[in-house]
């Protein structure tokens, strides 16, 4: 048997070739182990275990795939319910708005309405008074004159005089009257 | 001389026969060359232990690659019992020593593991009841295929110098002790680590081997009709039943230290140590 270590034991006892040392090491049991060992590593290296090493790199993938689909659902959820809570702060922020609008408008409406029906109003006193002033410009005028005539009628049946077309009756007349509004005005 | 040679004399040899204890001694790890063969001036024997490797080897690929033919996401029956051993190979050992950059060194580590398991399990299976391991050629074959792994790899990562001197002059060591800590180093890693790692396993399988033999051998040689004989050949037994159980986890333990200090030595091959 070949020896890669020198075998005392076998020395001791006269070189025996049925008893070497247990710390001989015979080249063929050497060679026939590392012979084992490849053919197992190579079979086993080419043939099972990247098998197997994909289907567990797999199984990974689809559990963290599934935390992953979970995680992205979330995601969503949790988007939809920001995009709702912006609308819903959107849609409030726009009624008060509109509710503020609606009362600027309101106001204004109001204020253009009490605008509207103050000038109004004031055209019609203004028309009236002017209307007004005018009857009574034309009445007194008219009154004046029909009470001159009257008066001057009377006085020239009183005096038997005509008294009509004459400028110093009429001035008297109008002393008169001025006398007359002066005893009003008083 | 085997095994069995010798339990089978045993048998006729008494306490009470006037014959000394034949004690089993290294003739029980020498098993006779059943067929012997020449490649050029080499000769081959085929013994028992050659029949037992090949059986092994047969039946870890035979399992493996029948546990793993066509595997389902949602394993069951042996691809179960498969990837138990492949996640403990791959987190227990490869991640634990090198952390992701072990995921390729995981079939190379899962060879090592179930054949150094398997070659100490024969050693408790009736009728094969030899561990492979307990030949010292096969461990040295084993650290000879690790040593021979993470040297070059280290060389080859690191780079010739960058290696020796990461291994020799580990950093946050005053200078001085350099002097003492360099040949240490070169030692304790280049040469006598071979050696420790084939020696281990070698040692523990072969005194585990040799204890039971021993009990099995005094079982038979104790027995007789008397109270001394019957008390003796019982608590021989007993003892033989227990370090039986006491063996499975040896084996399985040294498989895996094993393993996991070629782990330890590829990741220090990978990156130097701090």
């Amino acid at each position: 048997m070949t020896n890669l270590f020198a075998s005392v034991a076998v020395i001791a006892s006269g070189g025996a070739e049925e008893m070497p040392s247990v710390l001989s090491v015979p080249i063929d049991e050497l060679i026939i182990g590392l012979i084992a060992f490849f053919v197992v590593f190579g079979v086993l290296g080419k043939l099972a275990l990247p098998a197997i090493k994909k289907t567990l790199d797999e199984r990974t993938n689809t559990i963290e795939g599934g935390i992953g689909r979970a995680e992205a659902a979330q995601a969503e959820a949790q988007q939809v319910l920001e995009e709702y809570k912006a609308q819903l702060a959107a849609a409030r922020e726009e009624a008060s708005a509109i509710r503020t609008q609606a009362q600027a408008d309101r106001t204004a409406i109001i204020e253009e309405a009490r605008n509207e029906a103050r000038v109004a109003a004031q055209a019609v006193t203004t028309a009236a008074e002017a209307q007004l002033a005018a009857d009574r410009a034309q009445a007194t005028a008219s009154l004046t004159r029909q009470v001159g005539e009257l008066a001057v009628g009377l006085a020239g049946k009183v005096v038997g005089v005509s008294l009509t077309d004459d400028a110093r009756v009429r001035q008297t007349v109008e002393d008169f009257i001025n006398d007359l509004d002066q005893q009003v005005a008083r | 001389m085997s095994a069995e040679v010798v339990i089978a004399s045993g048998a006729d040899c008494h306490l009470m026969s006037g014959c000394g204890f034949p004690a089993p001694g290294a003739e029980i790890f020498q098993f006779d060359a059943v067929w012997t063969f020449h490649v050029g001036s080499l000769d081959l024997h085929i013994t028992k232990i050659t029949f037992l490797i090949i059986l092994i080897s047969v039946v870890l690929m035979a399992f493996f690659l029948y546990a793993f033919r066509k595997p389902k996401l949602v394993p069951r029956g042996a691809q179960n019992v498969g990837e138990l051993g492949y996640t403990f190979i791959r987190d227990g050992i490869a991640r634990e020593a090198m952390g992701k950059d072990g995921d390729k060194f995981v079939p190379f580590l899962f060879t090592l593991f179930f054949m150094i398991w398997l070659m100490n399990f024969v050693g408790i299976v009736p009728f094969l009841q030899i561990p492979v391991t307990s030949i010292f050629a096969i461990p040295v074959a084993f650290a000879l295929i690790v040593y021979l792994s993470w040297v070059p790899l280290g060389i080859y990562r690191q780079g010739f110098i960058p290696f020796f001197k990461n291994m020799m002059f580990p950093p946050g060591v005053p200078a001085p002790m350099y002097v003492l800590l360099a040949p240490i180093e070169f030692i304790s890693n280049i040469v006598v680590r071979p050696f420790t790692h084939s020696v281990r396993l070698f040692a523990n399988m072969f005194a585990g081997h040799l204890l039971i033999a021993s009990f099995s051998v005094a079982t038979f040689y104790l027995i007789s009709a008397s109270v001394v004989g019957i008390l003796g050949s019982v608590a021989s037994f007993a003892v033989t039943i227990a370090l039986t159980g006491f063996e499975v986890l040896i084996q399985a333990l040294q498989a895996y230290i094993f393993t996991l200090l070629t782990a330890v030595y590829i990741s220090g091959a990978l990156k130097a140590e701090h």
